[in-house]
């Protein structure tokens, strides 16, 4: 298959034809910072984490295909800028308490906040009130912890083929909502992709958090993309 | 007066978690009293501020009127303000009864709650007892804050590196396992 040549941060790489910056970038060793992007899951594009700057336009690198000779910016000041606003607001909006939450250490939301040394948001909080839902046997949903990836939607959909989730309402008023009374009358099982899918403390398996000790955790040493960046490195 | 200077510290709505975090830089404490004279503070017992003051950290955000207070009074006596852990940054534990209304939480904890004894049947309403906000706010809501050090407790190694950074005005470069936010 022909590839296609295009450059990110100065540096000249190839691409398969028709495939995304994002997955283009992290074959050439370039970590692009992503929330709702997944392995196995088609892009979303709603995070917009991973924003960057192509040919002069902002695009989301999930989505947006490589074309011959693009130039993409990642690592610029601007793009950074835009990156960090996004991770504050995630951390504002919701009701994000990493003291007492059994992600901590695992979420991606935090780990993405530590890759970028935020020490704290720039916005005030808005503490909303949302709901949890500790109905189901083996799985709990907290939405004050939900920051709308839609990864479990795509992952019910596509990997587990139920439906048990979608988002309901728009603006800030959108939220998660299950396909049933409340997640015990849905055909959900601890086992779903849809439950391993989630990067942020929202849906958990119930009786196994702080399993991995402080320390051990999978971004206490080593900051999220370094696997991409520097492969086979530990 | 020496001339070295002067640092206070202080807990309002907080644990002590991060306190115990400051004396957790363990000998370096004896360099730091080198660098610092302590003012107001738990760790000296002063009630009162002495002097003028380089730095000032807090523990914890506002919950009542008298957090309002010595923040307030903090910030009028210190060059630096600094917000130390969650609490102070995003309320913590204590902005857990931010969307529930105060008079929810206080009927809860002194009348409805099961194993209350109270007789009265009132909410406690002492002139001495500071009044309660309408919800916690972090620090940097009710004064300008200057420096954060995140974590709960943040660890002594960033506390370390915050205060030499601040003391000696050349920043220490950030480490990647030295910002945590549990």
């Amino acid at each position: 298959m022909s590839r296609v040549t295009f450059t990110i941060d100065g540096k000249t790489a190839t691409a398969e034809q028709g495939q995304t910056i994002l997955k283009a970038a992290e074959a050439a060793g370039v970590y692009i910072p992503r929330l709702c992007a997944c392995k196995d899951l088609v892009p979303h594009g709603s995070c917009r984490v991973c924003s960057v700057r192509v040919n002069g336009r902002i695009q989301a690198a999930c989505v947006q295909i490589v074309t011959e000779g693009a130039i993409v910016e990642n690592e610029s000041d601007e793009i950074r800028e835009y990156r960090r606003n996004i991770i504050d607001m995630l951390f504002v909006e919701g009701n994000h308490f990493c003291m007492f939450c059994e992600k901590s250490g695992h979420c991606e939301l935090q780990a993405l906040a530590y890759r970028f040394g935020i020490a704290a948001p720039r916005y005030r909080y808005l503490y909303p009130k949302r709901e949890i839902d500790l109905s189901h046997p083996d799985v709990y949903l907290d939405h004050n912890r939900c920051i709308l990836c839609g990864r479990c939607v795509r992952a019910s959909q596509d990997l587990d083929h139920k439906n048990v989730f979608q988002f309901v309402e728009r603006g800030c008023r959108k939220r998660l909502q299950v396909d049933g009374e409340a997640l015990a009358a849905t055909d959900l099982r601890v086992t779903d992709e849809a439950v391993a899918s989630c990067p942020v403390g929202a849906l958990m398996r119930k009786r196994v958090g702080y399993a991995v000790p402080v320390g051990r955790r999978p971004y206490d040493e080593i900051p999220i993309g370094k696997d991409i960046e520097s492969p086979g490195e530990e | 007066m020496s001339s070295k200077a002067r640092i206070a510290t202080v807990s309002l709505a907080g644990c002590f978690g991060c306190h115990m975090s400051i004396l957790d830089i363990d000998q370096r404490i004896l360099q730091l009293a080198d660098l610092v004279e302590f003012d107001r503070s738990p760790i000296n017992d002063y009630k009162d501020f002495q002097g003028r003051c380089a730095v000032g950290i807090v523990e914890g955000g506002c919950c009542n009127e008298e957090n309002v207070h010595v923040l307030e009074r903090f910030r009028r006596q210190c060059d630096v303000l600094v917000s130390l852990g969650d609490c102070a940054i995003n309320g913590g534990i204590p902005a857990m009864r931010n969307n529930i209304p105060l008079r929810e939480c206080l009927e809860d904890a002194y009348l409805k709650s099961p194993g209350v004894y109270n007789p009265a049947g009132t909410v406690p309403n002492d002139p001495e007892l500071p009044l309660l906000l309408n919800r916690l706010y972090p620090c940097h809501e009710v004064v300008r804050i200057d420096h954060f050090i995140p974590g709960c407790p943040p660890p002594a190694d960033a506390i370390w590196d915050a205060l030499v950074g601040l003391l000696t005005g050349k920043p220490v470069a950030p480490v990647y396992n030295r910002l945590k936010y549990d």
